[in-house]
C-alpha cells in the first residue's frame, strides 16, 4: 500500500530546525559572490561613458560637461554589465541589493577634476 | 576539435511551393517547429522549421509586401500558434487560418510594433 | 445533450504560476473545447536586439525566462558563435552543461512543487522547494546570481569555477540525493497523488506526433524529442540517454521529470570527474557576418530554438527564440477536449506552462 509517504518526512520536520530564516530579525549572509549593486570609485573614473553605452538596461548616464554619474537604482539589473567592460575598473558590484523603496532611488556621484601630473 | 552545431539547412522557395512543400511534409511525418518572421525595411521574410528524428529542415520564403500568406495549419494545425504571432506582431495577412484570433491573440497597446516601414528610396 | 456553458479560466487563477487564458466549453462538467489565449506579459524581448549589440543582447536573452535562464543564455550564444564561427574552450562547454543540468533540477524540483501546490498537497510543495533553494544556493555562490546567472558571454563564461567549488557541487548533490528519494517517493507511490494523476489526461504517441510536443510532455508518450541527443553541449560523451515513459497520462509526465532529475545528478557528477583544465573563455572580436544560424537545445520544458541573422554591423537584425511552451500549447488544446473541469488544472499544471516565455 502506497499511503500517506509523506508521513516520515512530516514526523522527522517536526524535531528538526526549521528551514527558513526569521527574516527580519536573522540578516542574510551574502556570498562572496553575490550581485547587489553597483559602485564607483570616482578618483578613477575619467568619464568615458562605456558603462553607459554597454548597460542593457539604459540605467547608468555619464554627463562629461557635469562631470556626474549617474545610477537609476531602480533600472539597475545587475548584469555586471559595466563593471566588465570599465577600462579603469571604477565600478565594483558590492553584495547588499538595492533596499525596496516607494521612490525610484537615484544617485549621482560627482567626479571630481583630475589633477594632472605635471612632469 | 569537433564543431558542436548540427547541420545548418535553410533552403530558399518560392512563395507558391510553399504549401506543396508543407503537404510533403506533413505526409512525411515532421512536426511544425516554427515559424519565424524578420522585417527590415518594408520586406518580410519567413522561416517554416520542420523536424523529424533531430533532421530539421528550413525553407526561407520571401514574402511580397500587401501579400496574403496561405496558411500552413490545414497540414499542421499547430501552426496556428505561430501564425497568429506574426500575424499581430507583423502585420501579415494568413488566409485560410483554422484557428484565426482576428489579431486579438496577444494583447498589444499598438497594432503590430514589429513592423517596419519600406525605405524610401533616393532616387 | 446537456447545455453549454462557457468558463473562463485564468490569467488569475489559484492553480497557475503564470497568466494564460482559457475559455472552457462545457457541458455539464465535461469540457468540449478549449481555446487558448496569451499576451497578458508580452515584452518584446526579440525586438531590442535593434538597440543593443549582440554582446549586450545575451543579457537582455537570459531574462526572456526566470527559470531557465541559463538555458536561454546558453542558447543564444550557441547561436551568434555559430554564425561567427566561434569555437568554445572545452572546460567552458562543460561547465555551461553542469550548470544546465543543475537548472533542470531546480525547474523540475519547481514544477513538482507547483504541481503538488495544484492538487493541494501544500506540505509536500514546501519540501520540494526546500529542497530547490540548495541549488539555487549553489547558483549564488558560484556566479553571484540566485536566478538570473549572467554567466555566460559570447565566446565561452565569464570566469572559471575552481575545483574545489565543483567538489563541493557534488557533495551537496550527493546529500539532496537521499532526501529528494523521500520527497519524490511520495509523487510516485502516494494513494491520494495518483488517484489525482493516473490514467488522467492520456495522449497517444500519435497525438504529440501530429501537434509537435516536445519536452517531458512528448517523452512521457513515449516520443523521444530531446535536443540533448543533439550535438550542443558534452551529453554524448557522457553516453546521454533520453529518459521516456510510456502510459501518456499526467503520471508518466509526472515520472519522466522525476527520473529526469536523478539523471542531472548523473550527469553532473559524471561531468566533474571529465572536466578538463584550461581556459573559459576566449577573446570575440569582430562584428557577426552576414548570414543566420540556428541553434537547439533541450530546456527543462523541451526543445527551445534559437535563431540569429546577422547583416555584418554590431547589432543583429533579427534574434529569435522558440520557447518550449510555444509548442506546447496546441497540445493542451487537445489534451483539454474530453475531459472534466476539475481535471484542468492537472492538465495544464503536467505539460509545465511557462507563459511568460512563450510571450518573450
Amino acid at each position: 500500500m502506497g499511503s500517506f509517504k509523506i508521513g516520515g518526512i512530516v514526523l522527522s520536520s517536526a524535531f528538526k530546525r526549521p528551514s527558513t530564516r526569521l527574516y527580519p530579525t536573522v540578516p542574510r549572509k551574502w556570498q562572496d559572490n553575490t550581485r547587489g549593486h553597483v559602485e564607483i570609485d570616482p578618483e578613477q573614473c575619467i568619464l568615458c561613458g562605456i558603462c553607459s553605452k554597454k548597460c542593457p538596461a539604459d540605467a547608468l548616464t555619464v554627463d562629461k560637461a557635469a562631470r556626474t554619474w549617474t545610477i537609476d537604482r531602480m533600472s539597475c539589473v545587475q548584469c555586471r554589465s559595466c563593471v566588465e567592460s570599465c577600462p579603469k575598473q571604477c565600478l565594483v558590484m558590492k553584495n547588499e541589493y538595492t533596499s525596496p523603496n516607494v521612490k525610484k532611488v537615484i544617485d549621482t556621484v560627482n567626479i571630481p577634476e583630475k589633477v594632472k601630473k605635471e612632469e | 576539435m569537433t564543431r558542436s552545431h548540427e547541420v545548418q539547412e535553410i533552403t530558399e522557395i518560392s512563395y507558391s511551393d510553399l504549401l506543396v512543400k508543407a503537404k510533403e511534409l506533413a505526409e512525411g511525418g515532421y512536426r511544425a517547429v516554427q515559424i519565424c518572421a524578420t522585417s527590415k525595411d518594408g520586406k518580410t521574410e519567413m522561416l517554416y522549421s520542420f523536424d523529424k528524428d533531430f533532421k530539421m529542415i528550413n525553407y526561407r520564403v520571401n514574402v511580397p509586401s500587401e501579400m496574403r500568406v496561405s496558411s500552413i495549419t490545414g497540414f499542421f494545425w499547430s501552426a496556428f500558434i505561430f501564425e497568429n504571432e506574426v500575424h499581430d506582431l507583423f502585420g501579415i495577412e494568413f488566409t485560410d487560418l483554422v484557428l484565426d484570433y482576428k489579431g486579438n491573440f496577444f494583447k498589444l497597446s499598438s497594432k503590430t510594433p514589429w513592423k517596419t516601414e519600406a525605405k524610401k528610396e533616393v532616387q | 445533450m446537456g447545455k453549454r456553458t462557457i468558463v473562463p479560466f485564468g490569467p488569475q487563477h489559484p492553480a497557475l504560476p503564470e497568466p494564460i487564458h482559457l475559455d472552457l466549453e462545457l457541458e455539464d462538467e465535461k469540457v468540449i473545447r478549449a481555446v487558448p489565449s496569451i499576451g497578458y506579459v508580452h515584452r518584446g524581448l526579440e525586438k531590442l536586439v535593434e538597440q543593443n549589440d549582440y554582446q549586450i543582447m545575451c543579457y537582455v536573452m537570459e531574462r526572456v525566462c526566470g527559470i531557465c535562464s541559463f538555458g536561454h543564455s546558453w542558447g543564444y550564444a550557441a547561436a551568434v558563435e555559430g554564425l561567427m564561427d566561434i569555437e568554445v574552450p572545452e572546460r567552458a562547454e562543460h561547465l555551461r552543461t553542469i550548470f544546465h543540468e543543475l537548472s533542470r533540477i531546480h525547474s523540475h524540483l519547481l514544477w513538482l512543487g507547483l504541481l503538488a501546490d495544484a492538487m493541494g498537497f501544500e506540505s509536500l510543495f514546501m519540501h520540494c522547494w526546500r529542497l530547490r533553494e540548495s541549488i539555487l544556493d549553489i547558483f549564488e555562490k558560484s556566479t553571484g546570481g540566485r536566478v538570473i546567472l549572467s554567466f555566460t558571454k559570447i565566446g565561452g563564461q565569464f570566469k572559471d569555477i575552481p575545483k574545489e567549488s565543483l567538489a563541493e557541487i557534488v557533495i551537496i548533490l550527493e546529500n539532496m540525493r537521499k532526501e529528494l528519494l523521500v520527497v519524490t517517493n511520495v509523487f510516485l507511490d502516494d494513494t491520494s497523488v495518483k488517484n489525482r494523476m493516473c490514467g488522467v489526461g492520456k495522449l497517444s504517441k500519435e497525438d504529440i506526433m501530429k501537434l509537435g510536443a516536445i519536452g517531458p510532455t512528448a517523452r512521457g508518450s513515449g516520443v523521444n524529442n530531446d535536443a540533448r541527443c543533439l550535438d550542443l553541449g558534452k551529453y554524448k560523451e557522457l553516453g546521454f540517454k533520453p529518459i521516456l515513459e510510456t502510459d501518456g497520462d499526467c503520471y508518466a509526465r509526472c515520472k519522466v521529470r522525476v527520473r529526469e532529475i536523478f539523471q542531472s545528478i548523473d550527469i553532473i557528477i559524471k561531468d566533474v570527474e571529465n572536466i578538463p583544465e584550461g581556459p573559459v573563455n576566449i577573446p570575440v572580436k569582430g562584428m557577426p557576418p552576414m548570414g543566420d544560424f540556428i541553434a537547439r537545445i533541450e530546456q527543462p520544458r523541451g526543445e527551445a530554438f534559437y535563431y540569429v541573422k546577422g547583416n555584418g554591423t554590431k547589432y543583429l537584425d533579427r534574434a529569435r527564440v522558440r520557447t518550449p511552451t510555444n509548442a506546447n500549447i496546441p497540445i493542451l488544446v487537445k489534451v483539454l477536449q474530453g475531459c472534466y473541469l476539475n481535471d484542468v488544472t492537472m492538465m495544464v499544471m503536467t505539460i509545465d506552462p511557462c507563459i511568460s516565455c512563450t510571450e518573450r
